[in-house]
């Protein structure tokens, strides 16, 4: 038994919105592998539920005319995992996916539902910060598009406005074209866990073999997803190989700001988080061909 | 012969399709719920509880505080009464109590028409507390001045025992022997059994029915009657099928506060079914022990004197209490036997959640401290582990004094050798050794002892009932129990051999219930299969005698040439079947000369015991940089005498392996230092192992029949999750040279290790 005080079942994404302006305050709920588990907490009870889940219309994988990859926010990870376009295009996003905790969740849960939940750990948020997505929200006030970036506010909360729901996650055509990318989830099982750190690197290389350009992205190595910004300056221009990992890494950590908990010491994050750009990059480079 | 074949479970088509019924399928939809209030305050006293906005709550039934209810204290361990006072279990824990001894005691309890209601009581109740210090460690709680949690017990010290064998002082003064001093720590962990605990309880006629998800239902009712003080028949107690226990439910936990609440509800049915977080926190874990062991060695690798201290945290409460830090000390000085030991255990309360029975007893504790050690020792001596283990192993023919138990084959070597053989362990141990870079390998050993049963610390026991039906199948009923580890089915195999009749014929009645089941204490101690075998070939010779004895009356031939074999009724001269035992069982119950309904039902009183060993081999792969541990493979190896069913003794060996692969490399309850609270109180934050950390699980045995059993057989039950910790711990150790002495072994600690170890170089950041 759930403690919710009203539960509304959305016929289509108007319908949503109309919901969520009658009940402002509202839960929007997905696949609810989150928001029935924040339910059993004080934090979560006597909630008005308004569920999208029934919204087919938000459910799929599209590659647009203009290249850009629509990803409807329902779509679920195992959707995600083994869809051919993303496993052709952008296969980081199908090993982001594969990884959310374990296969019954992966069957409920949806990369909108991942992405609103607003925590630094969530496996596709990373990659989709490396890929910087594009995060379309609708409302009473029409259709807004939101960089990923900006999206995240603080954690647990993200940029959804009153009546809004996320309807997709639009990976751009110039965001993975020739791009090579790997995802690594650092957790202290194998299997149904969430990330300690997570990590999402991917890298084009130009035709000489030099990095052309390279972008990381961390879970948990902050309040939010973020990007090391300088990690991705300091390689640009640099030929592909051991170097180029090791002063990629150096300066990723210098980006972050873990924080010490029960769950892990800053330190530790700290040193995982130079493992894991090492190791994301070298394999990266590799997958765009160059050899280490 | 059935005994000895891999038979289908008795219950596995129910179990694989849904169909069997646990004691929440039994519950009719209209109980009330209870929901127990807990203490948020580690150590302190309720001062005074406002219930007026919870009773507002539409769907309230009623709200228990500590205060309304009785003050009769009882015992909960699962341990058979003793009828001498001198040794019953300590009676110290309420129904609810005013005085919370850690966080999520039990002070007061919430009965609604439904969960949520009774959640939104629950957080509307306003406590106010007096605020005692507080403390989690067992040696921070033996010194002088530590917040006292009974003041019947000076230093919060539950039990302190000893062995003293030799002279220890004396054997140290020799010349040229070596010293090592370490130290090993064990976590608290929980049993994380699928099924939470649950228990319903009603009233019928006058008597309280309580259906619980409990491993020991005779004792269930003793506790419950000594609970509530009411006479121990007016109580009966109902076991179906459980999701698992592995010791917890070997406690009374919730049965007498949901009896106690149905009684005062005038015999209403009421149910609790516990939350997982709950679980974690309010019912049982296994105790975390420290081991500090000193061995004085002479340079070839003989023990000459060694000294063992255990510090055992029981928690807030007594429950099993000292017993199971003095069972991890007895293996200590058999294992390895040494003419100078000194052992002193010491159980010591603290406001941790209380510590019970779990599988193993002691021994995973006490494996990982002594097993760990010895490759300590043998690396720093220059031996290998194995010579080192061989040299002072148990040796054939060693006798406990105490319990008479007989290493009666030469086991322990016949199972190291085959584990070895198998992961290919002298080679890989050299050859890993000498590794650089940074993905290393390495394989690790250790054996283990397991003592099976009870006796002759307390009463051992078994009853059995076999029931002819018109068709010649029987129900057999016993008190031991299924856990879910597949007793019946042994239990079946056992009766068709011994009775003489074919195995679907006999229909094994899984649920005890306490009106009609034979007496029983229950599944613990690994004991069940060896007490229970017992009983079963006594009560069978009875059945068969009465079988026979009517056999002679329809053919009149002399008992003496008769046999029942396979369902029939047999005449051994010339081994002509006469008739089949569904013509005489018919005969029997519709004869108009002679009706009998042929039953039996004995006790047997087991007074032997029987040790079990083995021993695990596990190969692990070290990521050096990523501070990861991957297992490549794993293999227990057991002489548990003869297999009753091959199929399911490794079934059990791989379920054990599974909780050591957890217990060795990421299990623990960990605790706030500023609040006592427990932190991961979900299965998401404590690290259970997933199949995906597992590698294939190799399960291998050595036969030999016990002696003193009618079956051949002794413990296999608890035995599988003892040696898997320290085998994966040495196994790091062969491949790094670094020495883990706390478990679990994950990556955090590693981080620490390999930092201090020069393996990681920690990268500096502003």
């Amino acid at each position: 038994m759930f403690d919710f005080r009203s539960y509304a079942a959305a016929a289509s994404v108007e319908d949503a919105v109309r919901l969520l302006a009658e009940k402002p305050n509202a839960v929007i709920m997905a696949g609810g592998s989150d928001v029935l588990i924040k339910m059993r907490s004080r934090d979560m009870s006597q909630v008005d539920v308004v569920s999208i889940y029934g919204l087919d219309e938000l459910r799929g994988i599209r590659l647009e005319p203009n290249g850009d990859i629509r990803i409807g926010s329902l779509t679920s990870f195992s959707h995600i995992e083994h869809d051919e376009t993303v496993n052709r295009l952008i296969p980081v996003l199908s090993q982001a996916a594969g990884t959310v905790g374990g296969p019954q969740i992966r069957n409920i849960g949806t990369i909108g539902g991942n992405t609103c939940n607003g925590v630094t750990s969530a496996d596709t948020a990373s990659t989709c910060f490396a890929l910087d997505a594009i995060i379309e929200l609708t409302g009473s006030e029409g259709v807004r598009h939101v960089p990923i970036v900006g999206f995240y506010l603080r954690a647990g909360k993200v940029d959804i406005r009153p009546t809004e729901i996320q309807t997709a996650v639009i990976i751009p055509r110039d965001s993975y074209e020739n791009c090579f990318g790997h995802y690594q989830k650092y957790a202290m099982r194998n299997a149904m866990d969430i990330a300690t750190l997570n990590c999402s690197v991917n890298v084009r290389l130009n035709a000489d073999g030099a990095i052309e350009r390279a972008r990381i992205a961390y879970g948990v190595a902050g309040p939010v997803p973020m990007r090391a910004g300088s990690a991705e300056a300091a390689v640009c221009g640099m030929p592909a190989g051991e170097d180029a990992a090791h002063i990629f890494a150096d300066a990723a950590i210098r980006d972050i700001n873990p924080r010490d908990s029960w769950r892990a010491s800053k330190a530790f994050r700290i040193h995982i988080a130079h493992e894991l750009a090492v190791r994301g990059l070298t394999e990266s480079m590799r997958r765009a061909g160059a050899t280490i | 012969m059935n005994v000895g074949k891999s038979v289908p479970r008795v219950d596995a088509y129910d179990k694989v399709t849904g169909r069997t019924q646990y004691t929440d399928d039994l519950c009719p939809g209209d109980a009330l719920v209870i929901r127990v209030l807990r203490s948020t305050v580690a150590n302190g006293r309720v001062l005074s509880m406002d219930i007026s906005k919870a009773q507002a709550v539409p769907g309230v039934v009623r709200i228990f505080t500590c205060f309304d209810v009785p003050k009769l204290a009882f015992p909960t361990a699962g341990h058979p009464w003793s009828t001498d006072p001198a040794h019953q279990d300590v009676a110290d824990r309420f129904l609810l109590t005013d005085r919370p001894r850690f966080c999520g005691d039990d002070i007061g309890a919430v009965v609604a028409e439904n969960e949520v209601a009774a959640m939104q009581a629950l957080r509307l109740i306003e406590v106010e507390y007096e605020e005692y210090p507080f403390v989690l460690d067992a040696q921070e709680a033996m010194k002088d001045g530590a917040p006292l949690l009974h003041e019947e017990f000076p230093n919060n010290v539950l039990g302190h025992s000893s062995i003293r064998i030799g002279n220890y002082e004396e054997a140290i003064k020799e010349e040229g022997l070596i010293r090592f001093d370490d130290w090993y720590d064990t976590p608290t962990v929980q049993h994380c059994h699928i099924e939470n605990f649950i228990c319903t309880a009603r009233m019928e006629n006058g008597r309280i029915v309580v259906t619980s998800s409990t491993q020991i239902p005779h004792i269930a009712r003793r506790v419950v009657a000594q609970a509530l003080s009411i006479p121990w028949g007016d109580v009966r107690v109902i076991k179906p099928y459980i999701g698992g226990g592995f010791g917890n439910k070997q406690d009374v936990l919730y049965e007498p506060l949901c009896a106690y609440i149905c009684r005062e509800l005038g015999g209403v049915l009421v149910k609790l079914d516990m939350p997982r977080e709950e679980t974690f926190t309010s019912t049982r874990v296994r105790h975390a022990i420290r081991n500090h062991i000193i061995s004085y060695v002479r340079p070839d690798g003989t023990f000459v004197a060694r000294k063992l201290e255990c510090f055992s945290n029981q928690g807030a409460y007594a429950s099993h209490g000292h017993g199971v830090a003095a069972k991890g000390m007895g293996a200590f000085p058999q294992l390895y036997p040494c003419p100078n030991v000194e052992c002193d255990a010491y159980t010591v309360f603290t406001n941790r959640p209380v510590a019970g029975a779990m599988r193993g007893y002691g021994i995973p504790q006490a494996m990982f401290a002594v097993e760990s050690n010895i490759d300590d020792i043998a690396l720093r001596l220059g031996m290998t582990p194995m010579a080192l283990r061989k040299k002072n192993l148990m040796p054939v023919g060693y006798t406990d004094g105490f319990s008479r138990n007989v290493n009666y084959y030469d086991s322990f070597n016949q199972c190291l050798d085959k584990g070895a053989e198998y992961i290919d362990y002298y080679r890989k141990h050299e050859e890993y050794s000498r590794q650089e870079g940074n993905i290393r390998r390495g394989v690790g050993c250790a054996a283990f002892w397991y003592n099976t049963a009870v006796w002759p610390i307390s009463l051992e026991s078994s009853s059995c009932r076999m029931v002819l039906n018109q068709d010649g199948s029987i129900q057999l009923q016993l008190g031991e129990t299924e856990i879910g580890q597949g007793a019946d089915t042994a239990f079946a195999q056992m009766a068709s051999d011994a009775v003489g009749i074919p195995l679907e014929r006999v229909h094994v009645v899984s649920c005890q219930d306490t009106d009609v089941a034979p007496f029983g204490t229950g599944a613990y101690a690994s004991r069940q299969t060896y007490v229970g075998g017992f009983a079963i070939k006594q009560t069978a010779d009875i059945l068969r005698g009465k079988i026979l004895s009517y056999a002679h009356e329809l053919t009149r031939m002399p008992v003496e040439i008769l046999d029942l074999v396979d369902g029939n009724i047999i005449r051994r001269t010339d081994n002509q079947a006469l008739m089949t035992l569904a013509e005489l069982a018919t005969t029997a119950l519709y004869s108009l000369d002679h009706s009998v309904h042929i039953t039996a039902e004995s006790t047997y009183q087991v007074k032997s015991n029987a040790y079990s060993f083995g021993c695990c081999f596990a190969e692990v792969e070290v990521d050096i940089s990523a501070c990861k541990v991957r297992l490549i493979d794993m293999i227990n190896v057991h002489d548990c005498g003869s297999l009753i069913n091959p199929q399911l003794a490794g079934a059990q060996v791989h379920g054990g392996m599974s909780m050591a692969i957890g217990y060795g490399l990421s299990e623990q309850l960990q605790f706030d230092p500023k609040t006592g609270r427990v932190l991961n109180d979900n299965l998401l934050d404590y690290k259970l192992s997933t199949t995906l950390d597992h590698p294939d699980l190799t399960a291998g045995f050595v036969e030999n029949p016990e002696p003193t059993s009618v079956f051949g057989t002794k413990a296999l039950g608890e035995p599988p999750a003892c040696p898997g910790a320290p085998a994966i711990r040495n196994a790091i150790l062969n491949a790094t040279g670094v020495s883990m002495n706390t478990i679990p072994v994950n990556p955090h600690r590693l981080f620490e290790a390999f930092c201090k170890a020069g393996l990681i170089n920690t990268k500096e950041v502003n």
